[in-house]
């Protein structure tokens, strides 16, 4: 008995109750479905994390002046400037790993155009910030390094400042804003780049030079840098450029061996992995559990095989006394299990894509689906339906012919 | 001519709860090829047991079973399996047809686990179902047949493999007399075809259509005798009466 002629037999013979057949189904339809969409999801919550982190700039290290202490209250980092621009121009020129390097002095300030006003986060910097955060201009053109040596009041606006103050489809490259009442010349608008990890807009913010920020924003001491760092590390030696600069700060600030840093330094590559790793956790706990009744769905499966082998044990006997060997009513058995498993697979991956898009459409969530978690979902309730038909498949297999004839 | 059944010093004996029951105690028998043999005896004679391990269903627990050549007692599962499939044809007193099942696809049954084609497997269903005179009927249902037509049915996926040797356990057990009748004088044109037919019952009048009688009694054989055997004439169309 061929293969394709004992699934002909399976599928008949499943039919013949369709609704329990259906029933014996559900288990796997819902692992299946559940394990789809929850991977799906998680998978897309990753990508998410894993884009707004590459948003912010790769190989991204943040270096933020140390804290102060008094009678043993720690300040907390930022709260006193330690940093130099003497630091800054050290760590561009001494350290290797060291691509680029930037200050970001920030404050917030009220802009206004000649009708509208808009309350943002005012960054003083220098054109390598851009490239550091791997920023394209959207339209005009960056500041350049003498608007910053000769302290021109120009300025680059981020998208949603640029639509607030001149409305959306205005290009404001040309006009004048005022910033703390003085007139800054807008040269350039920043492409948009979206939300941080943290759900900041990215996009609500204007650059000037830092010679301007510092004359006519906010003032600063002469030698200290009133803000942190930004540097951007040679690809992938971001952990390499953190222990080099850190080495060439403590030097540069006289720390004693076993001292405390005046400084932190933030590694933006490796937080990203740490989130990323906290999301694929929670995805392979939810997997896990929507596994479960994957298997749940197999005991099903074996269930209502042992029921039918009872129930068509006269069959069976017809079957062997016509010239069926054992291994062909296994095959019989074996395959309607499989029959049934491999159904609900199938119909779980339909309702597994279907369930995650309506999720995602209703919550917003992101998703993503894997090809390989579908392949692997229906492959597994595959084996499932294997490994639980095999038993009752066996049974069958092994009944005594003379037996299988008598029963009633 | 050589025996199609050799049975030598058969016993058998199987276990029924805690006692060992000796169905079989030492029975020798030839069959030839062509023979009409009817096997007779009380209940508890051991025919049905004799039966089961002519057919193949059983093998004898000692002594020796050659059947067409071949020594049954040493096959295995699938080897008996084989053996039914192609060298024995079964007709039961309950028909065993598969229910909800055409009679074609009925009688294909043998012929798919003989391996054979889907187009192969339906002209020779279609042919052994003519020959049992129900080629009109090859697409209905058992439920949609009378007692004798099901038995037809059955007696058509019995030859539909051309086997040495059909075994007939009570076949008119559950039929009237006139459709008993009916289903004899088959067996018995069947006969003259060159099959040979074995015919358990415990009903004289049955056993009166074969050419040799076989009493069993205790599992021993009591008597064998030829005999003129009696020729069935169904009454014409009686057929005809059932829908």
């Amino acid at each position: 008995m061929n293969l394709l002629e004992t699934l002909r037999v399976a599928v008949r013979a499943l039919r013949r109750n369709k609704m329990r057949s259906f029933l014996t189904t559900l288990g796997i339809v819902i692992g299946v479905s559940a394990v789809i969409a929850m991977v799906a999801i998680g998978e897309g919550a990753k990508k998410r994390v894993e884009e707004s982190f590459a948003s912010m700039g790769s190989d991204l290290l943040i270096v933020l002046p140390g804290t102060t202490t008094r009678g043993g209250a720690f300040g907390g980092f930022g709260s006193m400037p330690t940093l130099t621009w003497d630091d800054l121009r050290a760590i561009r020129a001494e350290v290797p790993s060291v691509r680029a390097a930037a200050a970001q002095l920030r404050a917030n300030a009220q802009v206004l155009s000649e009708d509208q006003n808009w309350t943002t986060s005012i960054t003083g910097t220098s054109p390598e910030l851009f490239d550091i955060r791997v920023w394209p201009i959207g339209s005009g053109a960056l500041f350049t390094a003498s608007d910053v040596d000769s302290g021109n009041k120009v300025a680059v606006l981020g998208k949603t400042v640029s639509d607030k103050l001149f409305g959306a489809g205005t290009d404001p490259v040309g006009l004048t804003v005022r910033l703390k009442n003085i007139p800054f010349v807008v040269v350039g608008v920043l492409a948009p780049k979206g939300q941080s990890p943290m759900g900041q807009d990215y996009d609500d913010v204007v650059f000037v030079p830092q010679s301007a920020f510092l004359a006519k924003i906010q003032g600063g001491l002469q030698k200290y840098i009133n803000g942190a760092l930004v540097i951007g590390a040679t690809p992938g030696q971001t952990t390499r450029a953190e222990r080099q600069i850190s080495e060439l700060l403590r030097d540069r600030h006289r720390i004693a061996p076993g001292g405390d840093d005046d400084f932190s330094i933030r590694n933006l590559t490796e937080m990203a992995d740490a989130q990323q790793q906290g999301v694929s956790t929670i995805t392979t706990l939810l997997a896990a559990i929507a596994a479960v009744s994957l298997v749940v769905g197999g005991i099903g499966i074996m269930n209502i095989m042992l029921v039918s082998v009872t129930e068509r044990t006269r069959e069976i006997g017809i079957r062997m006394a016509v010239g069926a060997r054992p291994r062909d009513i296994l095959a019989q058995f074996l395959v309607e299990a499989l029959t049934l498993a491999v159904a609900g697979g199938a119909i779980g991956v339909v309702l597994g894509i279907g369930g995650g898009r309506w999720l995602a459409a209703h919550f917003g969530w992101p998703m993503l689906i894997r090809p390989d978690i579908v392949v692997v979902s229906v492959v597994f309730s595959a084996v499932v339906g294997v490994a639980f038909g095999i038993y009752p498949a066996r049974k069958a297999s092994q009944l005594d012919p003379i037996e299988a004839l008598r029963f009633e | 001519m050589r025996s199609l059944v050799q049975l030598d010093d058969v016993t058998n004996t199987y276990r029924m709860g805690e006692v060992d029951v000796h169905a079989l105690r030492g029975v020798t028998l030839s069959i030839s090829d062509g023979e009409f043999v009817a096997i007779m005896g009380a209940s508890g004679s051991g025919k049905s047991t004799l039966m089961n391990v002519i057919g193949c269903l059983d093998r004898p627990t000692l002594g020796s079973y050659e059947l067409a050549g071949e020594e049954v007692s040493r096959l295995d599962r699938d080897a008996l399996a084989a053996m039914r499939n192609r060298t024995l044809g079964f007709v039961f007193q309950s028909f065993n047809l598969l229910s909800r099942t055409s009679a074609l696809e009925n009688v294909e049954l043998p012929l798919v686990y003989a391996g054979l084609s889907a187009r192969e497997r339906h002209a020779r269903a279609t042919e052994a179902l003519t020959r049992v005179g129900l080629g009109d009927r090859v697409h209905h249902h058992p439920n949609q047949l009378s007692g004798g037509q099901q038995q037809r049915v059955a007696i058509a996926r019995a030859i539909v493999t051309h086997p040495r040797l059909l075994l007939a356990d009570e076949p008119t057990g559950n039929l009237d007399t006139r459709t008993s009748v009916e289903v004899m004088a088959l067996l018995q044109e069947l006969g003259r075809d060159g099959i040979t037919v074995v015919l358990v019952t415990h009903e004289a009048d049955v056993a009166e259509y074969a050419s040799r009688l076989v009493v069993l009694r205790d599992g021993l054989v009591k008597s064998d005798e030829r005999r003129v055997p009696r020729v069935a004439r169904p009454a014409p169309a009686a057929e005809e009466a059932i829908p």
